[in-house]
């Protein structure tokens, strides 16, 4: 550590700050990252970290500080031009193009030319030399990218990323669906980089892969950077520690006093075995009357998945489902809603699959009970305004008229005719898929309470959060998903932050 | 090896493939129903048929791989049509001079399509709904009246055999020297479709430009986050659109010798154009196909009515059989839907 420090960084933030519609993603950034190591950045779901490598990769523009490579103040206009300074990113959201082969994609900015046009045949062997380099040979150079499964196309990833000469290779969540042999090939990869002294930055959930692979950790909290240090300086609890930090608690409606499985209601929601695809390997869940039940876990665990596969939304489900007296899981949420035992699910994008933008609040809030209130095949002008009434009164939802269009309101309120619309089934069972992503306090907490005052109504609510501490102050026992599976159930005063990341990283602190 | 290629292009490439079968049985069947089949007059006839809505719906290719669709394509064959009537002919320097001005016309009306799209930030959708009815105003005020002046020799020419047209111009002894036989009985629309293939799509494909059009495609994101050219792609998709559509016109005025700014004829090559690029196996989402696909799809199309000369089939039937072997043909791909796992994939 004290040679790499006397190393001129190669990257550098100075007082960097970014802001999203107001709220911070990342607040007086001071950050180096020197050639020839292995950077770990490590913090919650939220804490900036994406937001750093995309300032750096050129595709956000800071709202303050400079971002210095190899000492010169540099703002990158596009991807193409932190490339040409050699930083080359590898996204969580894959960037390969599907319907082109595996040679094009890896090739694509730069491809090898004869007479102007593109030399398939040299593009080919450039492609094989790559796909060797990460010990792909099994890929053909000529299958298209959307034949490919998961894991090979973020190998094909990883060979695109070397195609580029790389100063600063940036791999975000870049091993997330890789086999262990593959994770291998990376990791001796990265070692070879690093001799030649290139600057990786690893950014992974996977406590034991940071452990096995980079020299130096950085932590980030809340938009914040809080420390750097060599491996080895602090132990995973500590660390663990400075990842959640001490933040202001936020006001959470009171539990009921049993939370003790045997006095809460029936069993309304039972799942085990379930399974589809690769994102879910064998879920077991049972949720009952009353009771708020939390889905924990790091970002892409399956959590999502599986409460679309809940709500029919997936085919090719495995695994046996109950809700309530009807076994197995419904065709399609047209199906969930009006079942016998009624379901809604309050989506993950409120924008694309919650709302119709352009559509008014009335339109919304009634989008889903149109059952509810229509005679025969006509809808009943009175009962809808009547529902539209209840539901703004029932959620306060500040609107200006019902007719205007949902997109006037504020993010809270959106969310709040999202939540409005699935009230006006009188849902059995609530599926919440991460309700209060990108609200104000006050509103969160008017939807904490609105939860807890459905489950004493007796309604059962699944609910996934990516803020532990949502989890902590609403849930009755919170399941902590990993890998498509439950790897931890918490009750009661069982939950905490530490139990909680130390699930969601499938470590055991204890043990540390 | 070679039988794993073939049929790993065959899976990549199923709606191209499909297509080209079709073409085949078809292309067969009406010939040998035809009373004077697989003859050179038969071809000579039914290619020059062919080759304007071959053209526009290589065309419409562009666009549609870009993920949009272009409704002006129609009405730049027709202006260019009008231009064309009006300056192909005169010296044989003047005739060149006038189809080089045709196709320049053509493809400046490409780029201004280009630009709206691209810079006014407009649907491809809507733009071209507008550009194409100025097109047809242009149209109009080139050529108020149907008629025109192209040079009798040229239309000749380039509207018949390999042999007529060497006979027309006096070159290989008049077509009866020995090198040229084998290609004798070639319609000359076909050499030229081939050419314009050949010359311009394939480099096209293999530019970096061509490969951008596909990755946008396919996914805008990933193709913007791996620093591909994106506006130059869309104009060029569109500017080579103009120059396609217009090579359309240009043929048209030759072999009909005038021009007609006929706007029914304008909105029909449009809607059978985007019939023809779906026939041809490139999909309306954009990323994948190409205008050779959409040339067998044309094809497909012009064969299609053929039978009908034949096969006395009363005229009012017409579009009801057309509309049935369209819905058929594009059926095809909608198979891929079953595949999705995730329901909501259906809807991104």
């Amino acid at each position: 550590m004290s040679d790499a420090s006397l190393v001129e960084p190669i990257v550098e933030y100075r007082g960097v700050s970014k802001f999203f519609s107001g709220i911070r993603a990342l607040e007086k950034v001071d950050f180096a990252c020197r050639p020839g190591t292995i950077h770990a950045i490590l913090g919650e779901n939220g804490a900036g970290k994406s937001t750093l490598m995309k300032i750096m990769a050129g595709v956000l523009k800071p709202d303050a500080g400079d971002v210095r490579v190899s000492g010169d103040a540099v703002q990158f206009p596009t991807p193409q031009s932190a490339c040409d300074a050699g930083i080359v990113c590898m996204f969580q959201e894959l960037s390969l193009v599907p319907d082109l082969s595996v040679a094009d994609n890896i090739c694509i900015s730069d491809p090898p030319r004869r007479f102007g046009l593109i030399d398939r045949r040299q593009q080919v062997r450039r492609a094989e030399e790559l796909l060797a380099r990460v010990r792909c040979e099994d890929v053909d150079p000529n299958s298209l990218v959307r034949e490919l499964s998961l894991s090979r196309r973020q190998m094909v990833e990883i060979a695109k990323a070397l195609g580029r000469d790389p100063k600063v290779l940036i791999l975000d969540e870049a091993t997330s669906a890789l086999t262990s042999r593959d994770v291998q090939t990376v990791y001796d990869l990265l070692a070879e980089l690093k001799a030649q002294g290139v600057a990786s930055l690893f950014i992974s959930h996977r406590m034991h892969e940071v452990d096995a692979l980079c020299d130096t950790l950085s932590v980030f909290r809340n938009g914040q950077h809080i420390e750097t240090f060599a491996k080895g300086t602090k132990s995973e609890r500590d660390i663990v520690r400075l990842m959640i930090g001490r933040d202001v608690e936020t006001q959470f409606p009171e539990k009921p006093l049993v939370s003790s499985a045997s006095d809460a209601g029936e069993a309304i929601l039972e799942v085990s075995g379930l399974k589809w695809g690769r994102r879910l390997n064998g879920i077991d869940l049972t949720v009952r009357r009353g009771e708020i039940v939390g889905l924990g876990g790091l970002d892409g665990q399956g959590q999502k998945e599986l409460l679309l596969a809940l709500f029919g939304v997936l085919r090719d489900v495995d695994g046996s489902v109950r809700i309530g007296d009807r076994k197995g899981i419904p065709a399609s949420p047209a199906a969930a809603k009006s079942a016998v035992t009624r379901m809604a699910l309050v989506p993950e994008d409120r924008k694309t699959e919650g709302l119709m933008l352009g559509m008014s609040i009335a339109d919304n809030l009634l989008s889903s009970s149109y059952a509810q209130i229509s005679s025969g095949p006509f809808i009943d002008p009175t009962k809808a305004r009547d529902a539209v009434a209840e539901g703004i009164a029932k959620l306060q939802i500040k609107v200006g008229a019902p007719d205007d269009a949902v997109m006037t309101l504020s993010g809270g309120n959106q969310q709040k005719v999202v939540i409005a619309k699935w009230l006006m089934i009188d849902p059995d069972i609530i599926l919440l898929n991460d309700p209060t992503r990108g609200i104000d306090v006050g509103t969160k907490q008017e939807i904490y309470k609105l939860m807890r005052d459905l489950a004493n109504e007796g309604k059962a609510i699944l609910f996934y959060s990516s803020d532990y501490a949502e989890l902590i102050g609403c849930c009755d026992r919170v399941s902590v998903l990993y890998g498509g599976r439950v790897v931890s159930e918490q009750v009661g005063d069982a939950i905490t932050e530490e139990s909680l990341v130390s699930a969601s990283l499938n470590i055991d602190t204890e043990g540390a | 090896m070679r039988v794993f290629r073939l049929k790993r292009w065959v899976m990549q490439n199923v709606g191209f493939a499909t297509a080209l079968l079709l073409l085949f049985v078809l292309l067969i069947t009406y010939n040998m129903m035809h009373p004077r089949g697989f003859s050179s007059a038969v071809a000579i006839q039914n290619s020059n048929e062919a080759v304007a809505i071959i053209f526009v719906a290589m065309a419409q290719t562009l666009p549609v791989l870009l993920g949009g669709l272009d409704l002006s394509v129609g009405a730049i064959m027709t202006l260019t049509n009008c231009i064309a009537s009006e300056v192909v002919n005169g010296s044989p320097a003047q005739m060149l001079f006038g189809a080089v001005l045709t196709l320049l016309s053509g493809s400046a009306f490409g780029l201004l399509n280009g630009c709206i799209v691209v810079y006014g930030r407009i649907q491809p959708i809507i733009a071209t709904l507008a550009t194409g009815a100025v097109a047809i105003g242009l149209a109009l005020a080139v050529r108020p009246k149907p008629g025109g002046n192209v040079d009798d020799d040229l239309s000749w020419a380039l509207t018949n055999s390999v042999y007529d047209l060497a006979d027309t111009y006096g070159f290989a002894d008049g077509g009866d020297a020995w090198w040229i036989r084998p290609f004798a009985d070639i319609p000359v629309p076909i050499l030229i479709v081939a050419i314009v293939a050949l010359v311009v799509w394939l480099p096209f494909k293999r530019s970096v430009t061509g490969r951008t059009v596909y990755a946008i495609g396919s996914a805008e994101g990933a193709a913007y986050m791996s620093g591909l050219p994106i506006n130059r792609a869309k104009i060029t998709a569109f500017t080579l659109g103009g120059f396609l559509a217009a090579c359309g016109g240009l043929y048209l005025a030759i072999q009909t010798s005038s021009g007609n700014a006929d706007i029914q004829q304008a909105g029909a090559y449009t809607l059978n154009s985007i019939a023809a690029v779906v026939l041809g196996g490139t999909s309306l989402l954009g990323g994948s196909g190409g205008a050779i696909g959409s040339l067998v799809g044309a094809m497909i199309l012009r064969v299609i009515s053929f039978f009908f000369r034949i096969l006395d089939i009363d005229p009012l039937l017409q579009p009801l059989i057309e509309g049935f072997v369209l819905l058929t043909a594009v059926s095809v791909g909608a198979f891929r839907t079953l595949r999705v796992k995730n329901k909501l994939d259906l809807f991104r």
